[in-house]
């Protein structure tokens, strides 16, 4: 979704606090100044709607909804560039985490190839306790994009080949390896 | 004989095995022993601190709690840069016995407290701070002349939880690579990062990412890395790369401890090379067995 060069701010629905419940220490994305040190470190910056420079800027003055719906969050590569890098020393990358969070949890519909790439995942570390990388693989273009699996097929190929990637079957039965401790963090953070 | 308690991680038990292999391997010819943790399970990655909060310092915390049960020193290595980051992250976090305290909580469900005293390192930091470049240099048999490497370090490897080098301008690679005889290929994309999930979920930009680093490094014989996600970005995709770019890309990809290996004269079957997509043929012809 791209952004208006001009935001006429009292014509969109705001939360003004909503940055200060981002950061660990609270408060702490007051303090950017608008450097642009972290789009400059970006690997992905150039494939965002909103850089990550402006994607802060809307933070603080409180645009909820246009921040959870951009793609931006998506096209971070978590790599921590911007959050060494920040002069004001705000955890960038990890705040980013929370906003993936936030959108996951409000289940916004947009950029479904990357919630469900975090979804995907977390069902298999759930059932199996390890990551499976086939049936991960498998789950994640069944659940977005099955023309997809047919672009990644024959590396796919390939890997089996090589040793590479695991034919395991899938097994559906029973207590995931770590169910308990996921049902009881779901409990303690009140999600259950 | 030293020995070091050891977290495999998914992913050097599946695609990155000849990364395990290799490490096991030049451990053992190193002097060092290597004891896996038990019953490991996933350290969560960068998925479960998106899931939730908690989660994501209970699905490392649950290793680290097992690993201070076995004791065995208290120092654990790890390969892979994302677990690193994970663990690392936990550490950091638990530091505050609030978040200690909570963290123990869920981890009733597995019997299991974590007391927050294990240290965790990357397999690079070990192999050039433990074992250092002079002892591995003694032992070289087969020394890589005339090889030109070119060290990729990728994003987590070097931050930000490593002390043992910069995040920015990373070095440890470098002795370690001269001692094995190589010569060090120095290109501007060492630290950049390898575009991680990007390749599955946006790969119009991911390979575009990958695809810039296999072009800075495309002049040396090969590239090493210390990170398995950093080899299936960089070995599995080069001809979806080479199609984005235009231009043709080959280069094989190894990891560190297989150069060892080799210039320790390891077998090459142990070091498993066959298992890359990028034959490593060229590189092993290149130097003299
Ligand atoms: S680098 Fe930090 S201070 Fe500079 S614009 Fe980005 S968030 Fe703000
Ligand atoms: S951590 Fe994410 S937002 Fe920050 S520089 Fe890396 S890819 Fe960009």
């Amino acid at each position: 979704m791209a952004t208006p060069e001009v935001i006429v701010l009292t014509d969109i629905k705001r939360d003004p606090a909503f940055g200060d419940r981002l950061t660990p220490a609270g408060q702490q994305l007051r303090t950017c100044i608008q450097c642009g040190t972290c789009t400059a470190s970006c690997p992905s910056a150039s494939a965002m709607d909103i850089t990550p420079r402006k994607m802060w800027r809307m933070v603080q003055l409180g645009m909820v909804d246009e921040v959870l719906r951009s793609k931006t969050m998506w096209l971070c590569s978590i790599c921590y560039q911007c959050q060494v890098r920040c002069p004001r020393g705000i955890p960038l990358t990890e705040t980013i985490a929370k906003l993936k969070q936030l959108a996951i949890q409000q289940q916004i519909k947009q950029w479904r190839e990357s919630t469900h790439f975090y979804l995907a995942f977390s069902d298999v570390m759930r059932r199996y306790g390890r990551m499976r990388e086939t049936e991960f693989m498998a789950r994640y273009f069944m659940s977005t994009n099955p023309f997809e699996a047919l672009n990644y097929a024959t590396m796919g190929l390939t890997l089996l080949r090589r040793g590479k990637l695991k034919p395991e079957l899938p097994m559906l039965r029973g207590e995931g390896k770590l169910a308990r401790l996921f049902d009881r963090v779901a409990e303690l953070e009140g999600r259950k | 004989m030293t020995r070091y308690l050891f977290y495999p991680g998914c992913s050097m038990e599946a695609s990155a095995l000849e990364y395990k292999a290799s490490m096991t391997a030049v451990f053992r010819a190193l002097g060092a022993e290597i004891l896996e943790i038990e019953d490991w399970t996933c350290c969560g990655a960068s998925v479960a601190p998106v899931m939730s909060d908690l989660l994501g310092l209970a699905l490392p915390a649950r290793n680290l709690a097992i690993a201070e049960k076995m004791s065995n020193g208290r120092t654990m290595v790890v390969g892979c840069s994302a677990c690193f980051t994970s663990f690392a992250r936990t550490n950091a976090a638990v530091a505050d016995p609030t978040a200690l305290a909570r963290v123990n909580q869920a981890l009733e469900v597995e019997n299991l407290s974590y007391g927050g005293t294990i240290v965790v390192r990357h397999v690079l930091d070990v192999l050039a701070n433990d074992f250092g470049p002079a002892a591995i240099a003694e032992r070289v048999v087969r020394p890589l002349s005339g090889l030109k490497v070119a060290p990729y370090y990728g994003c987590q490897t070097v931050r930000p939880y490593a002390s043992y080098d910069d995040g920015q301008q990373p070095w440890t690679m470098v002795p370690l690579l001269e001692a094995l005889g190589a010569t060090v290929y120095h290109h501007l994309q060492e630290a950049t990062c390898c575009g991680t999930a990007l390749l599955t979920t946006k790969p119009e930009v991911g390979l575009r990412i990958a695809g810039s680093i296999l072009d800075a490094a495309q002049p040396a014989d090969c590239i090493t890395v210390v990170c398995p996600m950093c080899h299936m970005n960089l070995d599995s995709y080069q001809d979806k790369v080479s199609r984005v770019l235009g231009k043709m890309i080959k280069i094989p990809v190894v990891f560190l401890p297989q150069l060892i290996g080799l210039a320790l004269g390891l077998s090459e079957k142990d070091l498993l090379f066959k298992r890359h997509v990028v034959p490593v043929e060229p590189v092993l012809t290149k130097v003299p067995a």
